[in-house]
């Protein structure tokens, strides 16, 4: 339908030829658009409503007051997955998990699958290469954060922890006050689970834009299979290669699947793709500056060197299966 | 009154604020608002997620940026 639409207004309306670059680059660009925003707004959408019924506070609450046995890992990656990211917002909460008595490792666990694995990122995937695909992203995301978090815990490293950070857990203590359900009607909430869905569209919407735009242009112009000489899966380096790059850089998941796209159309392998693209939004130098804060330059070292292992052998694992 | 808008100086916290600051203005409260950006003093509010309001010392909202109809009821317009 959308392809309908898109098809109508670029060769009926603006009278573009189907089969010159500008054509289709130009048909690309509207039809990936107007899919990404309803995708990213019905995600947002159904990400808002579970958010509204188990707020962060309450799994604060269950994880620090049930014994899991290696469960409480997927709940944290799970729900860093859901909650909406907002970077300014993982400091106050590592160091509110940290207070609350819960495990270092569960914490970064959480810490990792929050930009990872989110609204936006699944939007993105869903919307430039298919279901199958964003289950493996998703999945393996999911999966990478827990493993990343069993590891970073048996290395001991509360020692490596900013000092105030540790005065903080020194005291921990597991909140007594029971998290309060609210009793608002969902018909009530609809209107602010709405328009929050729409602030995530807005916020992303010119890096969505700005990314489908040289998307688009490179699919109309760069041929079938350009990129492949240079990165191909039998090049061994190919994925170390787009993770070491992409680890400083960060730019918005919006902005930067669309283009993913089209080096994947043109012959990049998909591990290679995901691989970069979890590099991009998962480790970057902004992120390690705000961690400061709360860790000591060792400490941010070893989270990054373990996280960047494990996407590059989760890029590997992708080439492989494919 | 007095309200704080705490969160470390994101896009949010800012809209926050600005929402804040123009719902005040419009009903003529009197309220001396402030931004806490020092996140030992946010943890001091045991919050989890920013932007958060605080009114006398309570905190009202967390975690996301809130509508000038929620504002005038927290601040009693």
């Amino acid at each position: 339908m959308i392809q309908q639409f898109a098809d109508w207004l670029v060769y009926g309306i603006f009278g573009l030829d189907t089969a010159t670059p500008l054509g289709t680059a130009v048909n690309f660009f509207f039809y990936d658009s107007i899919k990404i925003i309803i995708l990213l707004f019905s995600i947002s959408f159904v990400m808002g409503i579970i958010n509204a019924y188990f707020p962060i506070e309450r799994l604060r609450q269950y994880l620090a007051t049930h014994k899991l046995y290696g469960l409480d890992y997927f709940l944290a990656a799970l729900f860093g997955g859901i909650t909406p990211f907002c970077s300014c917002s993982s400091v106050p909460l590592f160091i509110g998990f940290v207070k609350g008595g819960i495990p270092l490792g569960v914490t970064l666990t959480f810490l990792i699958a929050s930009p990872l694995v989110s609204e936006v990122a699944v939007a993105m995937f869903l919307g430039s290469f298919g279901v199958k695909a964003t289950l493996i992203y998703v999945v393996s995301g999911t999966v990478l954060s827990m493993i990343a978090g069993l590891i970073l815990s048996h290395m001991h490293l509360e020692p490596y922890l900013s000092d105030w950070v540790k005065a903080a857990q020194a005291q921990s203590s597991v909140q007594s006050q029971q998290w309060e359900a609210e009793k608002t009607p969902f018909i009530k909430r609809l209107p602010a689970i709405t328009r929050e869905s729409w602030g995530i569209v807005r916020g992303v919407l010119l890096y969505i834009l700005i990314g489908i735009g040289i998307g688009a242009t490179m699919h109309g112009y760069v041929p079938e299979g350009f990129f492949e000489q240079y990165l191909s899966a039998e090049n061994w380096w190919g994925v170390p290669l787009a993770v070491v790059l992409a680890v400083p850089m960060y730019a918005n998941a919006a902005g930067i699947v669309p283009i993913i796209e089209v080096f994947v159309a043109k012959g990049i392998p998909l591990g290679t793709a995901i691989a970069f693209m979890m590099a991009i939004i998962g480790l970057s130098i902004p992120e390690a500056t705000m961690l400061k804060k709360v860790m000591t330059w060792r400490l941010i070292g070893i989270f990054f060197g373990v996280v960047t292992l494990l996407i590059i052998i989760s890029g590997y694992l992708f080439n492989w299966i494919r | 009154m007095e309200v704080k808008i705490l969160g470390t100086g994101c896009g949010k916290c800012k809209t926050t604020y600005a929402v804040i600051e123009k719902v005040i203005k419009e009903n003529n409260i009197t309220a001396t608002i402030t931004k806490v950006e020092d996140i030992m003093e946010i943890m001091n509010y045991n919050i989890l997620s920013t932007p958060a309001v605080v009114v006398d010392g309570e905190v009202k909202t967390k975690g996301y940026v809130p509508s000038e109809t929620e504002i005038k009821e927290l601040l009693g317009v």
